[in-house]
C-alpha cells in the first residue's frame, strides 16, 4: 500500500520535473514559429512513456543502485575483510587496494559499453581523417575514467582536498591545449562530459559516499563527493594525450619510413 | 498513426519492450559483471536485500528504456526541427532565448541530477549544514538543481553564440577554469564536491541529444562553420559553468 502511494507521489513530481520541457516547445511550436505541433499524438504518447519512464527509474535507483554503490564501498573497507577478525579500522591508504581497483573496474567497463561515447568516437575518426581510430579513442577515454575514479577513491580515503587534484588536472589540460592539434581539442573537451551515463553516475556517488562513512576520520559532507569530477576530468587529458601520440607516430612515420612497430 | 491515441500507445509498447530492453539491459551488463566478480570471487558473500536491488535494477531498466523512447518518439525530433526552424529565421533574440530555455528545462528533467542532488540534501541535512526537517531538505535539493539548470541555459546561450561568433572553444574553457579555481577560494568548503561533481552529473540522458542537435543544426546552417568542428564543444562548457553556479549557491545558503 505504501508503495503504491510512494510511487504515486514519485510519478507527480516526475510530471513537474517534465513540464518545463513541454512548456518551451509548446509555446515556441505557437507563438514564436506560429505553427501547429507536428504530430501532436506521437508527442503526447512519448510524453507518457517520458514520465512513467523517469519514475520507474527513480524508484528503482532507491532500491538497487544507491545500495548497491553503498553496500560495495562499506564491505570492501570492512575491517574483518581487510585482515581478516578483530582488526581495528585505518585510514592508511595502502590498505584499500580492492576499492581502487572496483572503482578502476567499474569506470572502465561502464565507459566501455557507453552508447553516446561510440556515436562520439565514430565522428572523431571522420573528423581526423582516420589517424584516430574509434576503437583506441574508446579505450583512451575507459582507460581515463578508470583513472579518475580510482584516483578519486585515493582521494576520500586519503582525506586530500578535493580541488588540489582538480588545478593540477586543469593546469595539465591548459599545457595540453596548446600541444594538441586543433581539429582535436572541442572533441577532446567533450568527451570528458559523455562518460557520466544516467546510471553510472548514482552508483558511483553512493560509492563514494558510502567509502567516506566507512573510512574512520572521513565525513561525507566534506569527502564524499568529487568522484563524477575525476571522471569528467581525467578522459580529457588522456584523449588530448593519445591525439598528441597518434599525430606524433602519424608524422614521424611520413618524415622516415623505418621500423613497422609503433608504440 | 492515424489511430486513436489508447490503440496507439498499446501497439506503440510492444515492439519498443521487445527491441529496446535488450539494449538496455546491455548497458547495465558491465556493471553487473564487474560487481558479481567482487561479490563471488573477493568478498564472496552477498549483496544484502538481494531480491529488492533484483527488483530495483529491472525498475531502473525499465524506466530508462521507456524514458529513451520517449524522448525519441516525441521531444527529439520537435526540439530539432525546432532549432533549424529558429536558426532559419534569423531572429537572434528567439534563437538566444530557446537556447536558454533548452539548457534549462532539460536540465531540471535530468535523472542523474535528480538522484544525486536528493543525495546531497540528504548528506548536507545528516552534517547539520541545513536544518533536518523534510522541507528545507527538499528545497536544498531543488536549489541546487535550479541553479545547475540556470548555469547550463546560460552556458547552451553563451555556446550558440560561440559558434555564429566563431569563438575557438579553449578560450571558452580555459576561461572558465580560472572562474571555477577563483570560485573555489572563496566558496564555503561543504558545497566543492558536490560543485565540481554538478559538472558531469548534468550532461547525460536528456540534454546531450537535444543540444548536440542544436548545434550541430546551427553549425550546418551557418557558412563557413563546420559541423564537426563547430558543433562539438557545447557538452563541455556546459559542464563547466554549473560547478560555478553551484559554488555561488553555496555561497548563499550556507
Amino acid at each position: 500500500m505504501e508503495f503504491f502511494f510512494d510511487a504515486g507521489w514519485v510519478l507527480l513530481a516526475t510530471f513537474r520535473d517534465i513540464l518545463p520541457i513541454l512548456g518551451l516547445i509548446i509555446s515556441f511550436q505557437l507563438f514564436v514559429l506560429r505553427q501547429p505541433i507536428p504530430h501532436l499524438r506521437r508527442l503526447v504518447v512519448g510524453g507518457i512513456f517520458v514520465v512513467a519512464g523517469l519514475a520507474l527509474f527513480l524508484i528503482g535507483l532507491e532500491m538497487a543502485l544507491f545500495p548497491v554503490g553503498r553496500a560495495m564501498a562499506t564491505q570492501l573497507s570492512d575491517p574483518a575483510f581487510l585482515w581478516g577478525d578483530a582488526a581495528t579500522p585505518t585510514a592508511d591508504w595502502t590498505a584499500y587496494g580492492w576499492v581502487y581497483l572496483f572503482a578502476a573496474l567499474i569506470g572502465f567497463s561502464t565507459t566501455i559499453a557507453e552508447p553516446s561515447l561510440l556515436a562520439v568516437a565514430l565522428k572523431a575518426g571522420e573528423v581526423s581523417s582516420g589517424v584516430i581510430s574509434p576503437w583506441g579513442l574508446r579505450v583512451t577515454v575507459a582507460v581515463g575514467v578508470a583513472a579518475g575514479i580510482a584516483l578519486g577513491t585515493f582521494r576520500i580515503v586519503t582525506g586530500t582536498p578535493l580541488h588540489l587534484y582538480i588545478l593540477g588536472g586543469y593546469i595539465v589540460v591548459v599545457l595540453q591545449t596548446f600541444t594538441t592539434p586543433r581539429k582535436m581539442i572541442p572533441l577532446a573537451y567533450d568527451s570528458g562530459g559523455v562518460t557520466t551515463s544516467t546510471v553510472t553516475v548514482p552508483l558511483v556517488a553512493a560509492l563514494g559516499l558510502g567509502l567516506s562513512e566507512s573510512v574512520p576520520g572521513r565525513n561525507p559532507a566534506m569527502d564524499g563527493f568529487g568522484l563524477i569530477a575525476f571522471a569528467s576530468l581525467f578522459p580529457i587529458i588522456t584523449v588530448m594525450g593519445y591525439a598528441q601520440l597518434t599525430y606524433w607516430l602519424a608524422r614521424r612515420r611520413q618524415t622516415k619510413p623505418l621500423k613497422g612497430d609503433s608504440a | 498513426m492515424n489511430d486513436r491515441p489508447q490503440t496507439s500507445l498499446l501497439s506503440g509498447l510492444l515492439p519498443v519492450i521487445s527491441k529496446k530492453l535488450w539494449s538496455s539491459f546491455k548497458d547495465l551488463m558491465p556493471i553487473i559483471l564487474v560487481i558479481a566478480f567482487f561479490q563471488g570471487l573477493v568478498l564472496r558473500q552477498p549483496l544484502p536485500d538481494f531480491f529488492n536491488v533484483l527488483t530495483g535494477g529491472v525498475l531502473v531498466v525499465l524506466g530508462l528504456m521507456l524514458f529513451v523512447e520517449g524522448l525519441e518518439m516525441g521531444l527529439f525530433p520537435i526540439g530539432e526541427t525546432m532549432a533549424q526552424a529558429l536558426a532559419r529565421k534569423g531572429s537572434l533574440f528567439w534563437l538566444l532565448a530557446f537556447a536558454f530555455l533548452l539548457g534549462f528545462s532539460t536540465t531540471v528533467a535530468e535523472p542523474a541530477l535528480i538522484a544525486v542532488s536528493a543525495e546531497a540534501a540528504d548528506i548536507a541535512a545528516e552534517a547539520e549544514l541545513i536544518s533536518p526537517s523534510a522541507q528545507s531538505i527538499k528545497q536544498y535539493a531543488l536549489g541546487l538543481r535550479l541553479s545547475v539548470a540556470v548555469s547550463v541555459g546560460i552556458a547552451i546561450l553563451v555556446g550558440v553564440l560561440r559558434i555564429l561568433r566563431g569563438w575557438p572553444v579553449h578560450y571558452l574553457i580555459i576561461g572558465g577554469y580560472v572562474m571555477v579555481i577563483l570560485m573555489t577560494l572563496i566558496a564555503p568548503r561543504e558545497i566543492i564536491g558536490i560543485a565540481y561533481d554538478a559538472g558531469g552529473v548534468t550532461t547525460s540522458t536528456v540534454t546531450v541529444p537535444l543540444v548536440a542537435a542544436l548545434g550541430v543544426g546551427l553549425a550546418s546552417i551557418i557558412k563557413g562553420r563546420s559541423p564537426l568542428l563547430d558543433g562539438f564543444g557545447l557538452i563541455a562548457f556546459a559542464s563547466l559553468l554549473p560547478m560555478i553556479f553551484v559554488m555561488g549557491y553555496g555561497l548563499i545558503v550556507f
